[in-house]
């Protein structure tokens, strides 16, 4: 399972109501479903995807969130999710928005662009990063927001919303060395973490 | 003649008799009914895996299969009824119906009203989509079905899919809504209006006691019919279908001759087919119940409040180009569900046939509605195969 998914899962309450924005084939849902007898409900626009959730016995609504969530009324869900979506819409501020008034709580997974790595590849080469994992070219990627630690925080700080947890680690995908939290992912996450797990409220 | 191998292949109808008075919602009583039905693949030893067809406005009870090897046709849901298809029979006990107020062996408005000997005609008592449910409850009693697996429905089969939800909770599993809505939209109920004024403008409508006469308002209903499959199919696949070919006559200069458009003669023959075999009174009939209806009516008009009722799993579909039943109004069912925690699925898809592609083979509706009815077979228990 992909490491952001193994913190969040601990922020989660028993019998939860959760709702999972870019849920794709429903793992998460099915998880928590399992392990934590959530009631969950997926928001996905891949149409495998959804036929993927629909399969597994979950609740998934074929929407795009760039459309917003005024199908869903305020404080309906107990958990919101955003996992490694949030660089891929059009107005993450409008989903951040939508999400907190949506659910009493928020979580938000994403790479952080202020990585070490991606500075150098950026300074050194001229050229936006490419990586593992972020494989796309500036033109054809669907990651049109990328933001760093430090510009999330500033958002929140601007929206008023209280981080309650947080976790910025080293997260080499594809090896065994996954889900490292060194001393210096704390002293300075925005620099060592490659990816941002936060657990918000407003 | 062969049938492939994922057809249900030949099938009889059946007749059930209930000799109970049967009170409609509008307060009268029927003396008796006869339901129509057919059934496909077989009821397991704990009577779990039944399913539920719930037919539209001119639907009948011949949902799959054929009735004889020389049959051109087979039932009207053949796509996604057999073994192996969406609704697979080698899983599935499935249950298709005529409704009562129809016209295909159900009591309807051309039965016998015993208090005069005659057919019922237009004293046909007024019918509610709850009338359905509630017949369609006494089936399910004579089958010894407790529970359905599943009541699936189609347009106003959807809406008697909804209703079974709210009737009798305890009752389904599944319901799966397909090109529904919670009420009909004004322009709707115009056009099925149009639909019955033109039957009972025909001058051989006789104010329904057209059998008494012995004649049918075949224009009437044919001109039903077309307005019906005008608005059932969408600008572009009618463009598609017919663009503006000529059938006969010709638009060259210097020539007059009698010009008749291709969809001008696909319309007519479609009415035409259509008056020889459906009776006027139960359209009219029909069209009522779909314009009557309104889920929330008695929930104080909040379809949050009576889907809060329900305590089945949803599958809602509707279809991008229908514009009879939009997918907005899908989408305000699924929001009503979602209001009410209930566990729905929803999924547009993008389809270009109006509102008929619920009846007809499209690729992505195939996926979701097999994968959606898999996995209740999977989870009906040790005994989910048939015996």
């Amino acid at each position: 399972m992909r490491h952001d998914l193994i913190i969040l899962k601990q922020w989660i309450q028993p019998q939860a109501r959760v709702l999972d924005l870019g849920c794709g084939d429903g793992a998460l849902l099915d998880d928590l479903a399992n392990e934590k007898n959530i009631s969950g409900l997926g928001v996905e626009i891949d149409a495998d995807n959804i036929t993927g959730c629909i399969g597994k016995g979950l609740s998934v609504i074929e929407q795009d969130i760039d459309n917003g969530l005024s199908n869903f009324s305020d404080n309906s869900f107990d958990t919101v999710l955003l996992t490694q979506t949030l660089q891929a819409v059009r107005r993450p501020d409008f989903v951040l928005e939508e999400m907190l008034r949506v659910g009493k709580e928020c979580i938000i997974t994403f790479p952080n662009f202020g990585h070490w790595q991606a500075r150098c590849y950026l300074m050194l080469r001229g050229k936006m990063p490419v990586s593992k994992m972020m494989p796309y070219n500036w033109y054809d990627s669907p990651n049109i927001h990328f933001c760093t630690v430090k510009d999330f925080e500033n958002l929140c700080v601007e929206k008023k919303i209280k981080i309650i947890h947080k976790t910025v680690q080293m997260a080499l995908v594809g090896t065994k060395k996954d889900h490292r939290l060194k001393w210096y992912n704390k002293i300075w996450p925005n620099f060592f973490g490659t990816h941002a797990v936060y657990h918000v409220t407003r | 003649m062969k049938f492939a191998a994922n057809s249900v292949g030949l099938v009889t109808a059946k007749t059930v008799h209930f000799d109970a008075p049967f009170r409609v919602s509008c307060g009268r009583d029927l003396p008796n009914l006869d339901i129509v039905y057919e059934t496909y693949g077989s009821l397991n030893s704990d009577h779990s895996n039944a399913v539920l067809i719930c037919h539209a406005l001119s639907g009948d009870h011949h949902a799959a299969g054929y009735y004889n090897e020389d049959d051109k046709k087979p039932g009207w849901w053949d796509n996604y009824i057999g073994p192996g298809k969406a609704i697979d029979t080698n899983l599935f006990f499935v249950v298709s119906l005529n409704n009562i107020g129809g016209c295909s062996g159900s009591t309807g408005p051309t039965s016998i009203n015993p208090a005069t000997g005659e057919p019922w005609g237009p004293d046909f008592p007024t019918l509610r989509v709850r009338d359905w449910v509630e017949s369609q409850r006494l089936l399910a009693d004579h089958l010894a079905i407790q529970r359905w697996a599943a009541v699936v429905g189609g347009s106003l089969g959807g809406m008697q899919a909804m209703r079974w939800s709210l009737e009798y909770p305890d009752r389904v599993m599944h319901c799966v809504v397909i090109a529904s809505a919670l009420k009909l939209t004004a322009q709707n109920i115009a056009f099925n209006n149009t639909s019955r004024t033109a039957i009972s403008s025909d001058p051989d409508f006789h104010g329904g006691r057209y059998y008494q006469h012995d004649v049918i308002p075949k224009r009437g209903l044919a001109i039903a019919r077309m307005i019906g499959h005008i608005t059932y199919l969408s600008d572009g696949v009618m463009g598609e279908k017919f663009g503006r070919e000529l059938r006969s006559g010709s638009f060259d200069q210097g020539t007059e001759s009698v010009l008749e458009f291709q969809v001008e003669s696909y319309l007519h023959h479609q009415g035409d087919i259509f008056s020889e075999n459906f009776d006027a009174n139960t359209y009219i009939l029909m069209t009522k119940a779909l314009d009557y209806f309104d889920l929330a009516r008695e929930y104080n008009n909040d379809p949050v409040i009576a889907f809060s009722h329900a305590r089945c799993n949803f599958l809602v579909m509707s279809f991008s180009s229908d514009w009879r039943f939009s997918p907005q109004r899908s989408e305000e069912i699924v929001q009503a569900l979602i209001g009410a925690q209930q566990a729905v699925s929803y999924v547009e898809i993008d389809a270009p046939l109006g509102h008929d592609s619920f009846l007809l083979p499209v690729e992505r509706y195939n996926q979701v509605f097999t994968a959606y009815m898999k996995q209740i077979s999977q989870h009906l228990g040790s005994d989910s195969h048939a015996s």
